[in-house]
C-alpha cells in the first residue's frame, strides 16, 4: 500500500496493528471510499425519488423522439421532424466546425502576433503587446456580446453592406464570401490530397536518406513544387473550368457564396481573437526559451538563418510550445459552449433546448459531458502522441 | 516578421540621439522599415477614428436618448444614466451605499493580500472579518440593516463575490485534491484524478447548468439552495481541479530530498506536508494560483447564462431599457473597461512578483 512496505524484504509475520503504516492505509481508505460511496447513494437514492415524484423517467428512450424545434444552422440535413438524437448530432457538428477552424485560425494569428511582440521593431512588438494585454484580460463572453452587438445592431443592412474586398459583404445578416463551384472542384481537392500525401512520404524518405547517407534532400521547395502542380493538374484534368460564386443582393438578402450567420460569425471572431492572445504568449515564451548559445552554435556551424531556424531553434522552441499550446486548444473548444449566449446551436445549446422540452435535465448533463470529455481527450491523445514524437531523446 | 531572438536582450543604446533610437527601433533594415510604415498607417486609420468615437464626438450630458443619437460618437450620457444599475444591479437604490462598501472591502482585502507585510498567518484571520462584514452587509437583517434577499444583489459587488468566495473556498479542497493525488494510497489518488480529470474536461457552463438543473434532484424533497448559492457551488468546484493541478505541479517540483528529511525527522504525514512540503511547494505556485484566480474572475461573468444578475447581466439589463435602445457598444465598452482593469492590475502584480520570487534562485 504505501511505499515502505514495499522496500522491506518480506516481513516474517503480518499482524494487523495500528503501528503498521499499510493497515493504516488501508482503513483511510476504507474510510474514505465509504464516505464517498455513501455521498453519492444518498445524491442518487434522492434523485431518483425525486424524479418519480416528477414523473420523469430516466433512460435514453428521448432521442428516438421527434424534436420539434428548428435549428438556425446545420451542416447536415435536419429538419424539425427530425429526432432529439439527430439534433445533438448536428449541435456536436455545430461545436466541431467552430472549435477546427477557431484552432487553425487562432494558431496563425496567434504565432504572427507572439512573433510580432518579440520583434526588435518597437512599433510592431509595442501594438503586439497592447493586443495582447487586451484581449485577454477581458472575459470572452463579453467579447461575444461585444461583437455580436457590433455585427447585428451596428452594421448596415444587406442593401447597403458593407465591401471591404470585391465579392465580400459584412452586413447585419452576417459576412458573405464568394466560393468556388464547378466540376473541377473535386479534382483540384483531389490533387491537393495527393501532394499533401506525397510530401509527406518524400519527407520519410528524405529523412531516412539523410540519416543514412548525410545527403540533404530540398525538401521545401519540391513540397511547394508539388502542392502548387497538383492542384493545378487536377483543374486541367477536371476540364479546366472553374466558376467563382459571388454572393448577390436578391430582394431583401444575399443570394450564392459562402455565408456565415451574425452568430457563427461573432462566435468565430471572439473565439479567434480571445485564444490568439493567449496563444502569442505560449509562442513568445517558447522561442525565448530557446538559449542564446543555440543561435549562436549553429551560426558557428554555418547554417544559414533559415536553416538555423528550422533545424535548430523550432525544434526546441516547440517542445516547450507543445503542452500549454494543447490546452489552450482544449480551452478554445470548451469555450466554444458560450455560444449558447450568443444562439449559435453548438452542442449546449442543443442539448439545452432538449433537457427544457423533455426535462431530461441529467441525461441531458451526461450528453454534452460525454461529448466534450471525448473531444478533450482525443485533442489530447493526438497532442500528447506528436509531444512524445518531437520530445527530447536522452540517452 | 522580424523576430530576431538571436539578438542581445537589450542592445546598447546610442544615447543622446533620438535619431539614432529611431533607425535603431524602427528603420534598422528595408523589412523593418516597411513594417513600421505599414503599422503606422494601420495606427493613422484606426486610432483617431477610435478615439473620434470615445472622446471627440461623444456625447456626455444628453438627457435623452434621441439627443444622444444625434452625436456622431459613443453615447456615455447613456452610463451616466445607468451606472447605478449596472454596478449594483437592482439592489434598493436606497441603500446602495451598503454594496459599494462591500466592494471596497473585497477589493481591500485584494490588495492587503497582494502586500508582502500581509503575508502573516492573520491574513487567514482578515479574510474570514473581511468576509463575514461583506455577507452582513449585503444580506443585513442585523445591526439595523434592513434585510434585503440575495435575488436582488448584482452587478460589481456579485462578480467580485462570486470570484472572491470562489477562490477562498476552492483553494482549501484543491490543495487537498492535489495531495490527494500525490498519495499513495491508490483508492484515495484515483478517485482524485477522476475527480479532476473529469472537471478540467467539461466546460464551465455544463457544471453551471448542472448546479442550476441537477442541484435541486440531488437534494431531499422539500429542501431547496438559493440559485446563486448553486452558481457559487459550481465556481468552487470547477476552480478546485484547476488549482489542483497548479499545486501537483509544485508539489511535483519538491525534491525527494525534502520528503525524506522529514521522515527522517519522524514528522507525521500531515507535519511534514505542512511544516516541510507545503509552505515550498505553494511559494513555486503562487503566480500560476494569481492567473487562476484572473482566469476565475473572468469566468464569473459566465453565470449571465443561468440568469444570475452579475455585471455583464446588469449591463445587459441596462440595455435592454426600451428608453435607451441601441447603445450595447457603449455599455460593453464600459465593463469591459472595469474588468480590464481588474484582471490587468492583477496580472501586473504576478508578473512583478513572480520576478521577484524569483531572486532567491538567481546566480
Amino acid at each position: 500500500m504505501t511505499k515502505h512496505t514495499s522496500s522491506v524484504p518480506a516481513p516474517p509475520r503480518r499482524r494487523l496493528s495500528w503501528n503498521d503504516p499499510s493497515t493504516r492505509a488501508l482503513l483511510y481508505q476504507v474510510i474514505v471510499v465509504g464516505i464517498v460511496g455513501f455521498v453519492v447513494w444518498y445524491l442518487v437514492s434522492n434523485t431518483l425519488h425525486n424524479l418519480s415524484v416528477r414523473n420523469i423517467s430516466t433512460g435514453f428512450g428521448f432521442l428516438e423522439r421527434e424534436a420539434g424545434f428548428a435549428i438556425g444552422e446545420s451542416p447536415v440535413s435536419y429538419t424539425p421532424a427530425d429526432t432529439y438524437g439527430r439534433a445533438v448530432w448536428v449541435g456536436l457538428l455545430n461545436t466541431l466546425r467552430v472549435s477546427v477552424i477557431g484552432i487553425v485560425l487562432a494558431t496563425l494569428l496567434g504565432t504572427l502576433i507572439g512573433i510580432a511582440r518579440l520583434s526588435k521593431n518597437r512599433l510592431v512588438s509595442g501594438v503586439a503587446s497592447v493586443y495582447v494585454e487586451v484581449m485577454r484580460n477581458i472575459p470572452l463572453l463579453l467579447q461575444l456580446f461585444f461583437w455580436y452587438a457590433i455585427i447585428t445592431e451596428n452594421m448596415p443592412g444587406p442593401r447597403q453592406a458593407l465591401q471591404p474586398l470585391p465579392g465580400v459583404f459584412i452586413s447585419n445578416r452576417g459576412f458573405l464570401m464568394p466560393s468556388l463551384q464547378g466540376d473541377a472542384i473535386d479534382w483540384i481537392l483531389g490533387g491537393f490530397g495527393l501532394a499533401v500525401v506525397l510530401v509527406l512520404m518524400i519527407g520519410h524518405w528524405a529523412r531516412g536518406r539523410q540519416a543514412a547517407t548525410g545527403q540533404i534532400f530540398p525538401l521545401g521547395s519540391v513540397a511547394v513544387g508539388l502542392l502548387l502542380a497538383l492542384p493545378l493538374a487536377g483543374w486541367m484534368a477536371g476540364g479546366a473550368e472553374l466558376a467563382i460564386d459571388v454572393p448577390v443582393l436578391k430582394g431583401f438578402n444575399f443570394a450564392g457564396g459562402i455565408a456565415l450567420s451574425p452568430e457563427f460569425s461573432a462566435l468565430l471572431l471572439g473565439l479567434v481573437i480571445y485564444t490568439s492572445a493567449f496563444v502569442a504568449e505560449v509562442v513568445r515564451s517558447g522561442i525565448q526559451a530557446v538559449g542564446q548559445g543555440q543561435w549562436e552554435a549553429a551560426n558557428a556551424l554555418g547554417l544559414p538563418r533559415a536553416r538555423a531556424l528550422r533545424l535548430v531553434i523550432l525544434p526546441q522552441a516547440l517542445r516547450v510550445i507543445i503542452p500549454p499550446m494543447t490546452s489552450q486548444y482544449l480551452n478554445l473548444t470548451k469555450n466554444s459552449s458560450l455560444a449558447v449566449a450568443i444562439g449559435y446551436p453548438d452542442i449546449v445549446s442543443v442539448v439545452n433546448t432538449t433537457l427544457n422540452q423533455t426535462g431530461q435535465a441529467i441525461e441531458g448533463i451526461l450528453i454534452i459531458m460525454a461529448a466534450y470529455l471525448t473531444v478533450s481527450l482525443s485533442i489530447s491523445v493526438f497532442m500528447n502522441w506528436y509531444n512524445q514524437r518531437i520530445a527530447l531523446v536522452e540517452r | 516578421m522580424s523576430a530576431n531572438p538571436s539578438a542581445a536582450p537589450m542592445a546598447p543604446r546610442a544615447r543622446g540621439s533620438r535619431l539614432a533610437w529611431l533607425k535603431e527601433n524602427l528603420f534598422s533594415s528595408p523589412l523593418n522599415t516597411l513594417l513600421t510604415v505599414l503599422v503606422a498607417w494601420l495606427l493613422a486609420m484606426a486610432v483617431p477614428a477610435m478615439l473620434d468615437w470615445l472622446l471627440f464626438d461623444a456625447d456626455f450630458t444628453a438627457r435623452t436618448a434621441q439627443e444622444c443619437r444625434q452625436a456622431q460618437g459613443a453615447c456615455w450620457a447613456f452610463i451616466a444614466e445607468k451606472h447605478r444599475l449596472i454596478l449594483f444591479g437592482v439592489y434598493p437604490y436606497d441603500e446602495q451605499w451598503r454594496p459599494l462598501l462591500a466592494t471596497l472591502i473585497l477589493i481591500g482585502i485584494m490588495v492587503c493580500s497582494a502586500i508582502r507585510y500581509f503575508w502573516k498567518p492573520w491574513l487567514g484571520l482578515l479574510w474570514l472579518a473581511a468576509l463575514t462584514s461583506v455577507a452582513v452587509l449585503m444580506w443585513g437583517g442585523v445591526f439595523g440593516l434592513s434585510h434585503v434577499e440575495n435575488d436582488r444583489w448584482g452587478g460589481l459587488p456579485l462578480t467580485l463575490i462570486l470570484s472572491t468566495f470562489g477562490i477562498a473556498f476552492a483553494f482549501p479542497f484543491g490543495v487537498l485534491l492535489a495531495l490527494g493525488r500525490r498519495s499513495h494510497m491508490p483508492a484515495v489518488k484515483s478517485l482524485c484524478i477522476i475527480y479532476i480529470e473529469l472537471i478540467r474536461g467539461v466546460p464551465l457552463i455544463s457544471l453551471l447548468f448542472m448546479s442550476s438543473v441537477m442541484l435541486p434532484l440531488f437534494l431531499p424533497e422539500g429542501f431547496t439552495i438559493d440559485k446563486l448559492l448553486r452558481a457559487q457551488i459550481a465556481i468552487i468546484l470547477f476552480a478546485a481541479a484547476y488549482i489542483a493541478e497548479t499545486v501537483r505541479g509544485g508539489l511535483q517540483a519538491i525534491s525527494k530530498g525534502q520528503y525524506e528529511g522529514a521522515d527522517s525527522l519522524g514528522l507525521s504525514y500531515w507535519q511534514q506536508t505542512r511544516l516541510i512540503i507545503l509552505p515550498q511547494a505553494l511559494k513555486v505556485v503562487i503566480p500560476p494560483l494569481v492567473g487562476i484566480f484572473i482566469a476565475l474572475f473572468k469566468d464569473t461573468s459566465l453565470v449571465v447564462i443561468i440568469g444570475i444578475f452579475d455585471l455583464t447581466q446588469a449591463a445587459k439589463a441596462a440595455i435592454a431599457d426600451a428608453a435607451w435602445r441601441g447603445f450595447s457598444v457603449e455599455a460593453y465598452v464600459f465593463i469591459a473597461f472595469i474588468y480590464f482593469i481588474f484582471c490587468f492590475a492583477i496580472s501586473r502584480y504576478s508578473q512583478g512578483l513572480e520576478r521577484r520570487l524569483d531572486k532567491g534562485y538567481q546566480r
